[in-house]
């Protein structure tokens, strides 16, 4: 018989921790494919975060490191200026990367660290129980935003993919989303792109996946797919932000 | 091999080099700033690698990621930076990782001051961070020292795995010696054995990581670092004896720039005839507690100097066990126990010892430094 789909190498054989109708699992999958297509996977090191993918150290077959909260990118900074030859990914959420985490990954991005950011944003932090996040919708529910998010008293959801875009330094910065599947193919050419982008030691990749928390948003897997498309999309548009043909050498102040 | 006169930071930069590290992530601060000023212009020159890190936790965590995947790497900084560094460094201790600290004190607590001070003796071997973890942590008292000691931590961290520090005060990253590079050139790559994350090429996946939800596993790892500390102390502890061959009835104990003071003072008070040793713990962790007790009942009373308010007085005291007499004197803030300042001291404590006025004149033994027959190390 003809094998038309094998699972993929980049990932262990195991069952994740991860919620029924969450989507760390898928992306796990698509980075980890994305990884094997390319022919990086014994070149690969990948760093889990602190939240909901601080096991993704488990789950990815390739050497990794587990960072503390936010830390990651400076981490892969650490570990590719001294290994060049190793093809670093950072894979976040959004306590971790958007807010104790918010000076190293621009940071990282501004000294266009030869990496790849896979940043996991559903808009509340898992792991701790469903607290509010940078990322959290304006009006909504959270076990520290009980009233709502409230835009007037605590500002407005960071835009990540485009704060990171507005950065001088050649970039590769887009944002995908998994609560369909063409949306999700569409993810694993983007994050293959941003891999190879890598490889090719181009320029700084990040790639901002939205994603959906049915746990702690309180919704059915289905119900959540919409709630993310209806309600996110909108805040959070999809596409990409930037490449690295972009660049345009900015002469203003050159000493 | 002839001389150079360098600068404290400088010295310690390029001792880094001498040793085979060309990694280097780190920031600004007084009064250390010469280190990743003099390395940003020297690792290019020898294939290296210098970043200035947006902050000093980053730097901590850089750091981390280098070590991780088996490179040899330094970072420096001072008092209120290495508070900073804390998070990093308890990662590093955690996974067993190699790496170099140099602490150049300022005067604290808070922003403190920019001047000399020993204010940070407890941070360093006491509670760098959270958890159970030690760092080996060395004191030099001249930029010589401080030159041979860099090359001793790297060599240390990585035959132990585990993260070592040097603390000067900023006098020693500030001044000028003449000093002697024990080394010449690069030394061999760092051995990435079977832990450093160097990509799953033939082998299985490596994982670098402090994580351990199964509190057996988790009393595991803390166990297996209780065990590797405690061969650090059984084997690497160092210590200076200064004018101890002779009978005295004051024993001195003071580390780092103030050891070197006291010793100017006790010449002095020699020249008066008194009789006074010097205590000087080089390894400040492990504490040389025995050396120090042996030292101790040799005097009639000890005496404690440093530039804070009294730190490693009490592991002074831990060496006594409460049957000696000890006095204790401390400054901070960056002002410095001058040698003058110094005998006072001295001659109070030797009033409680009950020794008056002396009038023979007796000579001063100079220098006399033991240590602990090192056991043979592979060379790197």
């Amino acid at each position: 018989m003809k094998k038309i789909f094998a699972t993929t190498k980049g990932l262990v054989d195991m069952p994740t921790h991860y919620c029924p109708g969450c989507t760390h699992g898928v992306i796990h999958r698509i980075v980890a494919e994305s990884i094997e297509e390319l022919g990086l996977r014994e070149r690969a090191v990948g760093i889990a975060p602190v939240g909901c993918a601080v096991l993704a150290y488990e789950y990815f077959n390739c050497d990794m490191f587990e960072a503390s909260h936010g830390r990651a990118p400076a981490v892969a900074t650490g570990a590719k200026r001294s290994r060049p030859d190793l093809i670093l990914f950072t894979y976040q959420g959004d306590g971790d990367l958007a807010s104790i985490g918010m000076g190293e990954i621009i940071h990282a991005a501004n000294r266009g660290e030869k990496i790849t950011v896979i940043f996991v944003n559903n808009a509340v932090y898992g792991m701790t129980g469903g607290q509010m996040a940078p990322t959290t919708m304006p009006g909504q529910y959270t076990t520290t935003s009980p009233y709502g998010r409230d835009a007037k008293d605590i500002g407005y959801p960071v835009r990540m993919a485009e704060i990171v875009a507005t950065l001088t330094t050649p970039g590769f910065v887009a944002r995908v989303s998994l609560h369909s599947p063409a949306e999700t193919i569409r993810a694993k050419q983007i994050i293959k792109q941003a891999f190879a982008y890598q490889a090719a030691g181009t320029c700084f990749t990040f790639v901002e996946c939205l994603s959906t928390c049915p746990t702690n948003w309180g919704l059915s897997p289905r119900e959540a797919e919409k709630w993310l498309e209806e309600k996110m999309i909108p805040y959070y548009p999809l596409g990409v932000k930037k490449r690295p043909e972009d660049f345009q050498e900015d002469q203003h102040g050159a000493a | 091999m002839s001389k150079v006169l360098m600068k404290g930071n400088e010295a310690i930069g390029e001792a880094a080099i001498r040793a085979g590290c060309v990694h280097f992530f780190g920031y600004p601060i007084t009064p250390q700033s010469e280190v990743p000023e003099y390395l940003s212009k020297r690792l290019p020159e020898v294939g290296g690698k210098y970043i200035q890190a947006e902050s000093e936790v980053a730097a901590s965590n850089m750091i981390y990621g280098s070590a991780g995947v088996g490179i040899r790497v330094l970072t420096t900084s001072s008092s209120p930076g290495i508070s900073l560094m804390a998070e990093g460094l308890s990662y590093i201790a955690a996974c067993s990782l190699p790496v170099v600290l140099v602490n150049i004190m300022r005067a604290g607590p808070g922003l403190g001051g920019i001047l000399p001070a020993q204010g940070d003796y407890f941070q360093a071997v006491k509670g760098t961070g959270h958890g159970d973890f030690q760092l080996v942590v060395l004191a030099p008292s001249s930029v010589q020292e401080a030159v041979n000691l860099v090359v001793l931590a790297f060599e240390l961290a990585e035959k132990y795995l585990t993260p070592v520090m040097v603390i000067g005060d900023g006098m020693i990253g500030q001044m000028m010696e003449p000093v002697e590079f024990p080394r010449e050139g690069v030394g061999q790559p760092l051995d990435p054995g079977d832990w450093a994350l160097t990509g799953a090429r033939g082998r299985k996946k490596r994982i670098v990581n402090s994580l351990h939800l199964d509190p057996e596993y988790c009393n595991k790892i803390n166990l297996d670092l209780k065990a590797k500390y405690d061969r650090i102390k059984e084997n690497e502890q160092r210590w200076e004896l200064y004018n101890c061959d002779q009978p005295y009835d004051l024993l001195v104990c003071a580390f780092g720039m103030m050891s070197r003071i006291c010793k100017t003072a006790i010449d002095e008070l020699a020249e008066e005839g008194y009789r006074i040793g010097l205590f000087r713990p080089i390894t400040v962790w492990p504490f040389p507690y025995q050396e120090c007790k042996q030292a101790m009942q040799k005097a009639k009373r000890t005496l404690v100097l440093e530039m804070n308010m009294g730190q490693m007085v009490e592991d002074v005291q831990i060496a006594g066990q409460g049957s000696r007499e000890i006095d204790f004197f401390g400054t901070a803030g960056g002002k410095v126990f001058s040698p003058d300042e110094s005998k006072e001291k001295m001659l109070y404590s030797l009033k409680q010892a009950g020794i008056g006025k002396k009038t023979v004149k007796t000579t001063v033994k100079k220098t006399t430094r033991k240590k602990k027959p090192a056991k043979k190390r592979k060379s790197r």
